[in-house]
């Protein structure tokens, strides 16, 4: 698990580059609603970080989570076809974008309220560890989540229990419009100390800095540590949300974006590769998602009587709000 | 059988499920040294990793509780003090509630949380006596508050085998009750119970207040035939039962420890009153809206919906229509 594999890398970056070209897409032609919170410049994170994971082990995404719960192994078609709110999306079109879901592949959910899954995962970790299953987590979350006081609890009891759980904070630079430096007091990193959590800051662009960080904190937590707190620092190349594609925000100085999109985690990753092995790879991403909007644009709306369906495991049924 | 307090019906509730299925366990603040007197005698049975107390993190120990739920655990979440119910109000509705719907099936998240002591403690003031009950039914948490021993022990039971979020309120005013229980088993969720049968008026009791509205049926006895009705779980609410008894008296009223606004004794009202055609105007006894319980005994007591408070809205309802 330890020695990265630069075609797995290569392609799980561009899988998630062109999933979320093709899913704005969707949005601009009304199939998407509500549109999303593209993760276009920081695929590296969600591709470093599950490449040292194995099936069994957990995550958790965040509000732009598409890439969390593709490097993790969702199917990409049905994935899309949740965004498009199909039965035959993931959540059978009950979740979206933002809650996306596979427990199959051990994603126990994007998360929409920011701050929040990490206490989530940490309590799965726990109880899957206490029925004898030799697994770890991870959990992403924005530098605006750094400021969450729940977020902070979380840190507290997997630190005190010496729960194995990787915090992976995605630092774009920004929570919505608001710069870190005018919501972070002390560091990220200082938080982690805090708790007496060790924390490592790494170059999300590249997927392969991020594995490294990743396997060798995952080893030390698969050997018995407790957990550990690892701050990529990224950029988004594009909105904070597909909203900002018809309202321009001013808040990122035209050559900061510039800079920013200069270190392409597609680009370096890409780069490792022999150019012919990198066009297979594209042509196989290309024809792959093809697919994946073929079958979640043939997915059936679902039936609106259908529409508190699995709102109780226990199988009680809500009165109706009707007459 | 021996005398069972309320306290020690949900301690033998929990040992009971704790001992049948190892997924149970119990967390919460000081929970091991059983500050609440609830899970005495738990940690040295079930030992530390079934009995975790928490440092004081409620938001994050509940949303714990969430994950490990996703994991296949059943946990059991005690909280000191009503209004803590506040603070995770975000991690029980936003997540443990919403996950099977927003996952479209994916999962459960069978969590219960349990409140020894909600509602006024008598002088706990403030921030430590509210029953904000109805606030769980309204976002569509099943919400229990046992009145007995008997449905402490089956409620907490049922709580903690549902595969949903369950919240149980144990009202102080019911805590120190004792009664002989020669039947100790599982309550059913969502059914209520006839606890005294009668002709003229309906009144539907809450928890503790059960015990308020029977004094008042004994009292007004010679008067008025009075049924009580305690719907034991608030969500969901057992309709056809009380339609039941409603369509048999044909007057309704309802006692409730809430807040008057948005508070369950208005949506019991409205309920039935899209149900049955009643003989007079329905009446609710509740405590104020947007009640802060003061500290002072007397403040604390007015605040409350009280007995006479309840013979007089009997009294009316009876009078009128
Ligand atoms: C608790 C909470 N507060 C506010 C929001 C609204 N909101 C959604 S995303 C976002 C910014 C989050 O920033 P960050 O954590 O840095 O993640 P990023 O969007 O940069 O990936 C905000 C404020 C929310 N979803 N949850
Ligand atoms: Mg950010």
């Amino acid at each position: 698990m330890t020695g990265s594999d630069p075609l797995r890398l290569y392609r799980t970056v561009r899988l998630i580059r062109r999933f979320e070209e093709r899913a704005i897409e969707l949005v601009r032609a009304g199939e998407i609603v509500g549109g999303i919170h593209p993760y276009l410049g920081q695929e590296g994170i969600a591709a470093g970080v599950c490449a040292a994971l194995s099936a069994e082990d957990l995550v958790t995404g965040t509000h732009r989570g598409h890439g969390h719960v593709l490097a993790k192994g969702a199917d990409p078609a049905r994935m899309l076809a949740e965004l498009c709110g199909r039965v035959t999306g993931l959540n059978r079109g009950r979740g979206g974008s933002m809650h996306a879901a596979d427990f199959g592949v051990g994603v126990l959910g994007a998360n929409a309220i920011v701050g929040a899954a990490g206490a989530i995962l940490t309590g799965a970790v726990w109880e899957r560890r206490r029925r004898g299953a030799d697994i770890v987590g991870a959990t992403f979350f924005g530098d605006g989540a750094v400021n969450e006081g729940m977020l902070l609890e979380a840190f507290n009891l997997a630190a005190l229990w010496r729960i194995p759980v990787l915090f992976v904070c995605e630092n774009n630079g920004y929570a919505t419009t608001m710069p870190v430096d005018g919501a972070v007091a002390g560091t990220i990193a200082g938080r982690a100390a805090a708790f007496g959590m060790p924390a490592a800051a790494v170059d999300g662009q590249d997927p392969e800095a991020v594995h490294e960080v990743t396997a060798a904190a995952v080893a030390r937590m698969r050997a018995g540590g407790g957990p550990e707190l690892v701050e990529a620092r990224t950029y988004r190349f594009d909105a904070h949300h597909t909203f900002e594609h018809q309202v321009r925000l001013d808040y990122r100085p035209p050559e900061e974006v510039a800079e920013g999109r200069s270190r392409d985690p597609v680009d370096i990753a890409g780069a490792r590769l022999d150019p012919a092995v990198r066009a297979e790879v594209d042509a196989a991403v290309e024809a792959e998602l093809d697919a994946a909007v073929e079958f979640a644009l043939a997915g059936p709306h679902p039936d609106p009587a259908t529409a508190l369906d699995h709102l109780y495991a226990s199988g009680l049924t809500a009165r109706t709000g009707g007459g | 059988m021996p005398r069972l307090s309320y306290r020690r019906a949900l301690t033998r509730a929990l040992a009971d499920e704790m001992t049948r299925d190892e997924s149970v366990v119990v967390l919460g603040e000081d929970i091991r040294v059983a500050a609440a007197n609830v899970t005495t005698g738990l940690l040295k049975k079930f030992g530390p990793e079934r009995v975790r107390d928490t440092p004081l993190s409620e938001q994050a120990f509940t949303s714990f509780a969430t994950g490990a739920a996703l994991a296949g655990a059943r946990p059991v979440v005690e909280f000191q003090i009503p209004s803590l119910l506040f603070l995770v109000f975000e991690q029980i509705v936003n997540h443990a509630h919403k996950f099977p719907l927003m996952t479209g099936g994916q999962c459960a998240v069978p969590v219960t949380y349990v409140v020894p002591g909600s509602g006024s403690r008598t002088g706990w003031a403030g921030q430590h006596s509210d029953h904000p009950y109805a606030l769980f039914a309204h976002v569509g948490v099943t919400t229990v508050v046992p009145a007995t021993p008997a449905d402490a022990y089956g409620l907490l039971v049922s709580a903690i085998r549902c595969d949903d979020p369950v919240v149980v309120f144990a009202p102080a005013g019911a805590l120190d009750l004792r009664a002989d229980v020669t039947d100790l088993a599982a309550v059913p969720l969502g059914r209520g119970i006839v606890r005294r049968p009668g002709a003229d008026v309906t009144v539907v009791a809450v928890g503790h207040l059960v015990h308020d509205a029977l004094a008042v049926a004994e009292e007004l006895a010679g008067q008025a035939s009075v049924e009580v009705f305690d719907p034991r779980t608030l969500y969901p609410f057992d309709w056809d039962g009380l339609v039941e008894s409603v369509s048999r008296t044909g007057r309704l009223v309802v006692v409730d420890d809430g807040n008057r606004s948005c508070g369950i004794a208005g949506e019991i009202i409205a309920t039935v009153v899209e149900r049955v055609r009643l003989a007079a105007p329905p009446r609710r006894v509740t405590r104020p809206d947007g009640a802060v319980l003061p500290f002072a005994p007397a403040l604390d007591r007015a605040v409350q919906p009280g007995r006479d408070q309840l013979t007089a809205a009997i009294q009316l309802t009876l009078k009128d229509g």
